[in-house]
């Protein structure tokens, strides 16, 4: 068990992490979700002991890092950069971390085995690809059978296999009993592996939930509809003031709408329907939408402009404006401030 | 979204999971790991595997042996079959340790800031979060193996002078009296080493360079940065000599004989009894100084690697 208590690190003037406080339960993957820059790797970096926070604190098991007695054993981790020496060899590496817990040799080649790096074991590491060097980082946290787990974007630069291989490790591991808490800035590689998820957006708590609250309370459901009479469907959504979209593939996408509403509209004017879907927005577009407004580097400025979507033909009757596009009032309100996440 | 999900139902048994199918989806079937609490002998024996597992330690010892040796052979050989030229049995032995100290300050530097410079310092702090434990047996193992390899590499040197150079004669004007303070240094005309001499060329240069090495290993836990560390301790040991070479008003002649005479060279030279300036020892007292620098700068490390961030 991890627990964090309005745990805060700031450097200079930049508030990394702001009065964090969360706890990680064995049992379940954890996983830990925000944009770049949210102050993920910070706080797990804080977690380890390797920065010290400027308030707050965290525990491990009830007491903090420093003072674990057998560190490799309680906590084993994988950070986010390299953090090994690559003039040494794989095993050489293992082997001195090993050393440092009193853990015995075979373990070395036991975790080497475990993450596939056993046939280049005495190979230095400055060779390694960088799935290679995330599973030597990987092995260095199974290294002392800990009973919690930190992963700091575990499927980086991993190949298909590999990220397959780490999810169900995590899962397994979890399973077993252990604490496992998986830091990542994408939200389908969370949806895949974690149960629990706690959300930051510029070092605040933005989300702590079960994933399934999460998706429900935060994805936004549509319905798509598609029709052969493709006009005249057109004209009765219009008529009974329903805001629907032409999406790419020709078909019609209402948002937040009720299948069982429409498909009695179409029945009703005797419109043949070839596809009537209830559908939820993708987790990914329910992550952006909780972070939106707290994320740190910008590609450009997100809130001017609604990306390029789909034709829209119904206007708002009261103000003659378009619909606002995907996710823009969203964010319009988070502006305003008029409504909590 | 087609990966099944572990049933949660056994989330309170941590037991090793039945070794099935192949090796990397059995990560906790594991051998018991025994619990005991880590120590500081742990940290010793780690930090002997990562100083002894990286090429840069062959490289700088293995150089510093070359040369140390090398120059010794070379100055033996072009000292023979010549008249005394004034300088006890064993001083040749100087010039090597003097170009030789060089790779050790760089191991010491290397040994610490390498791990900042990898990475590698964080799975270190991780495995080990008390850091003075970790720099306490780094420089207990660096210290012990920089000293053995320099005592070797002195100690063969003198060996070498004392073969091929021991029974040059001293020109009778230089006997006696007349030698000054080689008078011990002369036995019935020809050039012996005395105790303090052998001792003066082995142990006392394998002390003061391997303790040098420990002060570049502090700088470079303060600094964290291999090549800035290197400039400082080259820095420390050349500069008071080539600051000194230049004051020649006689206004600075105090502070170019402090200068001097406290120069890590002159202390190294003090040990072979050739010292740069008259006020000099024998070497053992400029030890202590260098000791007690060492000492504090070895604490502000101490002071620093605590609280900072890596």
């Amino acid at each position: 068990m991890i627990e964090l208590e309005e745990l805060t690190k700031r450097f200079g003037d930049t508030l990394a992490v702001d009065r964090l406080t969360f706890v990680v339960r064995p049992g379940v993957v954890t996983g830990f979700l925000g944009p770049n820059g949210a102050g993920k790797s910070t706080t797990m970096r804080m977690m380890l002991g390797l920065d010290r926070p400027t308030s707050g604190d965290v525990r491990i098991d009830g007491r903090p890092y420093a003072e674990l007695r057998d560190p490799l054993k309680s906590v084993g981790a994988l950070l986010d950069a390299r953090s090994w020496h690559g003039g040494r060899s794989a095993y050489n590496h293992l082997l001195c971390l090993a050393q440092s817990n009193g853990l015995p040799r075979q373990r070395v080649a036991e975790v080497l085995e475990t993450v596939g790096l056993g046939a280049v074991a005495a190979k230095r590491a400055k060779g390694f690809s960088l799935g290679m060097g995330q599973r030597l980082g990987i092995a260095s946290a199974l290294l002392g059978d800990p009973r919690i787990l930190l992963f700091d974007e575990p499927v980086n630069g991993l190949d298909p296999e590999g990220i397959h291989w780490i999810r169900h490790l995590m899962q397994k591991l979890a399973a077993e009993g252990r604490t496992v808490f998986v830091s990542s800035h994408l939200m389908s590689e969370m949806a895949l592996t974690a149960e629990h998820l706690i959300v930051i957006g510029q070092g605040r708590l933005l989300a702590d939930t079960s994933m399934a609250a999460f998706i429900a309370g935060n994805s936004r459901s549509f319905v798509q509809l598609r029709s052969p009479d493709h006009e005249r469907l057109r004209e009765v959504l219009r008529d009974a003031g329903v805001t629907a979209v032409v999406t790419a593939d020709g078909s019609f996408r209402v948002d937040a709408g009720d299948p069982a509403k429409l498909g009695e509209l179409a029945a009703e004017h005797r419109i043949v329907l070839h596809e009537l879907t209830g559908r939820q927005a993708s987790l990914e577009e329910a992550f952006m939408q909780l972070t939106a407004g707290s994320v740190e580097y910008h590609a450009h400025d997100a809130g001017a402009e609604p990306p390029p979507g789909p034709e829209v033909f119904a206007p708002d009757p009261a103000t003659g404006r378009r619909p606002p596009a995907w996710g823009e009032d969203w964010r319009r309100r988070r502006g305003n401030d008029t409504e909590g996440v | 979204m087609s990966t099944p999900r572990p049933q949660q139902t056994e989330a309170s048994a941590p037991a090793p999971a039945p070794a099935d199918g192949p090796t990397h989806d059995n990560p906790g079937g594991l051998a018991p790991v025994p619990v005991r609490p880590a120590g500081f002998g742990d940290a010793l024996r780690s930090e002997w595997t990562k100083i002894r597992s990286v090429r840069s330690t062959l490289w700088t010892l293995g150089v510093m042996l070359i040369v140390v040796v090398g120059i010794g052979l070379l100055t033996a050989w072009g000292l023979n079959d010549s008249a005394w030229v004034g300088m006890p049995l064993l001083a040749p032995g100087l010039f090597g340790i003097m170009l030789g100290q060089v790779c050790v300050l760089t191991l010491g530097v290397l040994v610490i800031s390498s791990e900042y410079g990898t990475g590698m310092i964080r799975a270190t702090f991780t495995a080990c979060p008390r850091r003075s434990r970790v720099l306490t047996a780094k420089a207990v193992v660096f210290f012990l193996l920089s000293f053995v390899a320099t005592a070797v590499a002195c100690t063969v040197t003198a060996l070498v002078n004392w073969w091929v150079l021991g029974d040059q004669k001293v020109p009778p004007f230089l006997r006696g009296e007349a030698a000054g303070r080689f008078e011990d240094s002369v036995k019935d005309g020809r050039l012996i080493a005395t105790t303090g001499e052998w001792l003066g060329a082995t142990v006392g240069p394998a002390l003061y360079v391997a303790l040098l090495g420990l002060l570049a290993l502090a700088v470079g836990a303060l600094l964290r940065h291999s090549a800035g560390a290197v400039t400082t301790m080259l820095g420390v040991v050349l500069m008071p000599l080539l600051l000194a070479l230049f004051m020649q008003s006689a206004s600075l002649k105090p502070v170019q004989e402090k200068l001097i005479e406290y120069s890590a060279l002159n202390a190294l030279a003090s040990f072979y009894r050739i010292p740069m300036s008259d006020g000099s020892g024998n070497g053992w007292d400029m030890l202590g100084i260098l000791a007690a620098v060492t000492a504090v700068v070895l604490g502000g490390a101490y002071a620093l690697i605590a609280k900072r961030d890596v």
